[in-house]
């Protein structure tokens, strides 16, 4: 019965497509569409197997659909859909015009299953499940890219998408090795509940960089004082707060100035004094070690404001002295990147008043958030990190490094999407929502002979001819196999982040410097390869014990074979498996006697295995 | 071990070709690793080895390898004389025993005074560059001498305790297997029994393959060629090596009870069974903040170790085909601060180093009297990346090509210290 129902709807799909490709989608689309009523129905009355059989119909059909739009849209002068956006459409103007004048040619789109894959992959961070590919494969309207990214950044998926940001801020502002332990200036805990906050509802992000700057209080949950975001700097103001410096100017405003504390920079234009007067903004700020436990052998920390005397005991002219590489000794007062100094500020106010160290008078890191805020630069790094993240690289390598000695590769477009996130007052899911509906985002992973020479893997600049490959990292991985196997749903949200990083923790090697920096084994290397071979997590996920995702499968008796394996495909991969996939795959079952449960223990292992699953392409 | 994985009446080398047969190995992606095994079947097996002491965030070298006794940067600590022809602290009493078999170059003059770039710039003798990643030593030698050892099962590169630093363009395959001084490796028991890991394997080698050829880029050739060499790795006795543990007790006494000790016991084991390229890692020698008093514990741990080291490679005749290199991604600034530290220096500084056709007990090149500059030419980590390759028996005129076409000299075309081998 399923092989005669099969044979009719996909000829009548193949009626809709044609339809679709002369004049959109007109009386091909009604068949198409009771089609999926009639699954949706069944999808109620016979669960996951009939969905299998809906996910191949339609995969089938708009992997070809996407194919054939894709040559439309390849075709010069067509206009691309912006999805009423106009950022959209200035990325893709801007983009198609580094491929002409690099003579590039982009890869054909990517097909559906392999743009749902990235969206939700990027977006909150887990591979998409086979329902909820269906759903997106299902829809046939023209603008359903659009409706899954609303959807994604909607109300629905709120909790994953700001798991998914707070894990990589909390990364970003404190590594991934900060506030791991109990005896820690950072609380761990504490940097995530507040950015968890934030992303939860979407909060403005020069509030948010406002909020890290000028941040005091406690680190920790729980005390009357506590501010997640003090956390940011709470391990950073050693030494007068250098590591403070450098990162604040690294992250929000894509300058690497960490090198010149001791010499004007090699490479760029950044000078040692330029490092000292952005110091001298954070010397005001310090943080007090709080110790707790039985025997106070554990302690946090608390980020307090406090009059700065200056390092020569005058707070009412509250200077700095750091050394030349000659060994003399120079003074700095706060200045800000662009030459912007708190006396310039204050001037009206008496001719060192902006120098003053008292908090009542001027509270240097508000006013350094003030400046950054206003900056050119902040808008272009947030702009340059998001991007990188969504295609695998950003206008500059690295992205938090942007400036005249290592340009970026589409200037223009950086600085007009900077201006276009700053005018909807910083709201970064619109942001998003523009990249991942832009062309490039849409493209096909694979390299073609006309764009082969497009590759930054081997120094050249991206041109984002096609979709970068990149690995997913060990959070995404660590969710997708959650969801996929539906291992989790036992735990508390707290139980849950432990497990997650405690998890995480085995990858990561600090390197025990003064620049907290650190390196991590989840990166394509042998120790990776034996934590998806014979790890815990890919143990449990190919578990099949009552109440695994592997033997509801198994055991469910209205599906065959065929479409157990499918099932298992399109969970890992977001395709089919071909035809010689699944003659291994049934050896497999006659290799294991039959006995479905294993077989399909050992398909799901090759599966997550596969470079095709642990990429993102 | 994994080996219990594998049935009676069934060799390791049975198992392992039968995975060869039909898994990645066979693959397109592995041809030309094939054909240089096949290839190396008739070379020499006489294979060298280099060990890497990494002291992570910049050794005070003027308080270990070049003191300056009264001058206003001296530290606290009094040099003592060695078998060498120069003297170093006194907290390494022994390792001044072990001086003949090594030698200190005094004059290294390198420009990146930051943890990172200096990390970079010593482990591959490139400065950092945002269109390229080099391949660090680990990589490079591993690469060169992976062919002279068609018996390793293991990975050629192994670093203890710490993260090294990577491959670069020679890819994942050359990457730094990184384990912790115990020796566990973690997941390396083979979660199914191996005729079962056999059938995954096949269906996990149709995938990748299928991907591959689909032109996707590297990363998806790069992922295969780690799978192969972890699958090697499942099924391979030498994985007894790691096993630092199973050491007698007196062994691990003479090197040290603890991490470093222990890193270094390994790396000898790991030379032994063949491995190219260890890198131990030893921490905490970012000494901003009481240097002196960190070095009365971190001097005598690194004293025994590193001696041990070198008088067992010796004692089982292996330190005429091992170079043992001891250094950080600096040194530390003749001035001591107010903290009783001593901050990043990259201007002046030295490094130990010997084995193979080093020529040990020599002090080369000379700093001026408060070690805040060298008086004789100065040395790079390019030169130091050469001089180990040649003693390596490395040829220093292996090109590269960088995954951007260029051609890329091995070392950076550093110049060997020839004080070194005449």
């Amino acid at each position: 019965m399923r092989g005669g129902v099969r044979i009719r709807v996909r000829s009548e799909l193949r009626g809709a497509r044609s339809e679709f490709s002369a004049r959109g989608w007109k009386s091909g689309e009604d068949s198409g569409a009771a089609m999926i009523v009639r699954c949706n129905v069944e999808r109620r009355s016979l669960g996951a197997a009939a969905l299998v059989l809906l996910a191949f119909l339609l995969a089938t059909h708009l992997a070809t659909a996407a194919d054939s739009g894709a040559k439309s849209q390849a075709a010069p002068g067509k206009k691309l859909n912006d999805f009423g956006y106009p950022e959209v459409g200035l990325i893709n103007d801007a983009i198609r015009k580094g491929w002409a004048d690099h003579e590039l040619v982009p890869s054909k789109a990517a097909s559906d299953g392999e743009w749902c894959r990235r969206v939700y992959l990027d977006l909150i961070r887990r591979v998409p499940t086979v329902e909820e590919l269906n759903v997106y494969l299902a829809d046939r309207k023209r603008d359903k890219r659009l409706r899954l990214v609303d959807r994604l950044l909607g109300d629905e998926y709120t909790d994953a998408f700001a798991r998914n940001w707070t894990t990589i801020w909390t990364n970003l502002l404190i590594g991934r090795t900060g506030g791991m332990e109990r005896r820690s200036l950072v609380d761990r805990a504490g940097m995530q509940q507040y950015l968890s906050e934030a992303f939860q509802y979407n909060k403005p992000y020069d509030q948010l960089a406002r909020e890290l700057i000028t941040a005091a209080g406690s680190c920790r949950p729980g005390d009357e004082d506590f501010n997640g975001a003090a956390n940011f700097l709470a391990d950073k103001m050693e030494e007068g707060g250098i590591q403070a410096t450098a990162k604040t100017s690294q992250i929000f405003l894509g300058m690497a100035t960490q090198c010149t504390q001791c010499h004007n920079h090699p490479f760029n234009e950044y000078k040692q004094n330029q490092f000292w007067e952005l110091n001298a903004f954070f010397r005001q700020t310090a943080v007090e070690r709080v110790d707790y436990g039985e025997e106070r052998q554990y302690y946090y920390g608390r980020v307090v404001n406090r009059d700065f005397r200056g390092e020569g005991g005058d707070a009412e002219k509250a200077e700095i002295y750091y050394e030349l590489r000659n060994g003399k000794m120079k003074v700095a007062y706060p200045v800000f990147v662009d030459g912007t100094s708190l006396a310039g500020i204050y001037a009206d106010r008496g001719e060192d008043f902006g120098d003053r160290g008292y908090l009542a008078d001027v509270n240097r890191r508000e006013e350094l958030a003030k400046l950054i805020l206003a900056s050119r630069e902040f808008d272009r790094a947030i702009v340059n990190r998001l991007w990188a993240h969504f295609l695998g690289y950003g206008f500059t390598k690295p992205v938090d490094d942007i400036g005249p000695h290592n340009p970026p590769s589409h200037p223009e477009l950086l600085d007009q999407l900077g201006a276009a996130l700053r005018a909807t007052g910083f709201d970064l899911k619109k942001l998003m929502r523009w990249i991942v509906l832009s062309e490039p985002y849409n493209l096909s992973s694979r390299i073609t002979s006309r764009n082969q020479s497009d590759d930054p893997a081997v120094g050249a600049r991206p041109m984002f001819s096609r979709f970068y490959l990149r690995q997913m990292e060990a959070e995404q991985l660590y969710e997708s196999l959650l969801v996929a196997t539906a291992a989790d749903s036992t735990f508390s949200r707290e139980q849950r982040d432990e497990m997650k990083d405690r998890w995480l923790s085995q990858f990561s090697t600090a390197f025990g410097t003064d620049e907290n920096d650190e390196a991590t084994t989840f990166n394509g290397s042998i120790p990776q390869a034996l934590t998806l071979m014979n790890g815990e997590l890919v143990r449990r996920a190919t578990g099949n014990q009552p109440g695994s995702m592997l033997h509801r499968v198994a055991r469910d008796a209205r599906v065959d074979n065929g479409e157990r394996i499918r099932y298992l495909y399109m969970a890992a991969l977001s395709r089919l498996p071909t035809r010689q996939e699944l003659a291994i795959s049934n050896e497999l079952l006659v290799a294991r006697g039959g006995n479905v449960g294993a077989a399909l223990q050992d398909i799901w292992w090759a599966l997550l295995n596969t470079n095709e699953f642990i990429l993102n392409h | 071990m994994t080996c219990c994985n594998i049935p009676a009446g069934m060799s390791r080398r049975h198992f392992m070709r039968h995975l060869a047969g039909a898994s990645v190995f066979a693959m397109p992606a592995f041809a030309l690793t094939r054909t240089l095994r096949a290839h190396a079947e008739s070379l020499s097996r006489n294979h060298k080895s280099a060990i890497l002491l990494w002291l992570g965030g910049g050794p005070p070298s003027i308080d270990m390898w070049d003191m300056k006794p009264g001058a206003p940067t001296a530290g606290q600590f009094k040099p003592i004389s060695t078998t060498g022809d120069f003297q170093i602290c006194e907290l390494m009493p022994q390792l001044a025993q072990q001086m003949k078999h090594l030698s200190i170059v005094r004059s290294m003059s390198t420009r990146e005074a930051d943890h990172d770039r200096g990390r970079y710039y010593m482990h591959t003798g490139f400065v950092p560059s945002p269109n390229v990643e080099h391949p660090s030593y680990g990589a490079v030698i591993a690469h060169e001498m992976e062919n002279k050892v068609p018996e390793l099962e293991i990975p050629p590169f192994v670093s203890v305790g710490g993260a090294s630093e990577g491959p670069g363009f020679l890819g994942m395959a050359y990457a730094p297997f990184q384990v912790d001084a115990n020796g566990r490796i973690r997941d390396a028991q083979m979660s199914v029994p191996w005729q079962r890991m056999y059938d995954r394997m096949k269906l996990l080698s149709a995938l990748e393959t299928r991907f591959i050829e689909e032109r996707r880029g590297t990363a998806a050739e790069e992922h295969a060629k780690v799978l192969a060499k972890t699958q090697a790795l499942l099924s391979s006795e030498q994985m007894k090596a790691f096993q630092v543990r199973s050491e007698p007790a007196d062994m691990l006494e003479r090197y040290g009870d603890n991490n470093f000790g222990r890193g270094c016991l390994m790396a000898r084991r790991l030379v032994e069974v063949g491995v190219p390229f260890v890198e131990v890692n030893s921490g905490g020698w970012d000494l901003h903040q009481g240097c002196f008093t960190s070095l009365e514990t971190k001097l005598p741990e690194l004293d025994k170790a590193f001696s041990a080291l070198v008088e067992d490679l010796q004692q089982r005749g292996l330190l005429e085909s091992t170079v043992v290199l001891c250094m950080g991604e600096f040194g530390r600034t003749p001035r001591i601060n107010g903290n009783a530290g001593r901050d990043h220096f990259a201007r002046a500084w030295s490094v130990v180093l010997g084995g193979a056709a080093i020529q040990g007990g020599r002090a080369i090149g000379k700093t001026n009297a408060d070690g805040t500059g060298v008086e004789t030419g100065p040395y790079s980590s390019e030169d130091l990346m050469s001089t180990v390759c040649h003693a390596l028996g490395i040829s220093l005129q292996t090109t590269y090509t960088a995954k951007n076409g260029r051609p890329m000299k091995i070392a950076n075309g550093g110049r060997v210290i020839e004080e070194l081998f005449a």
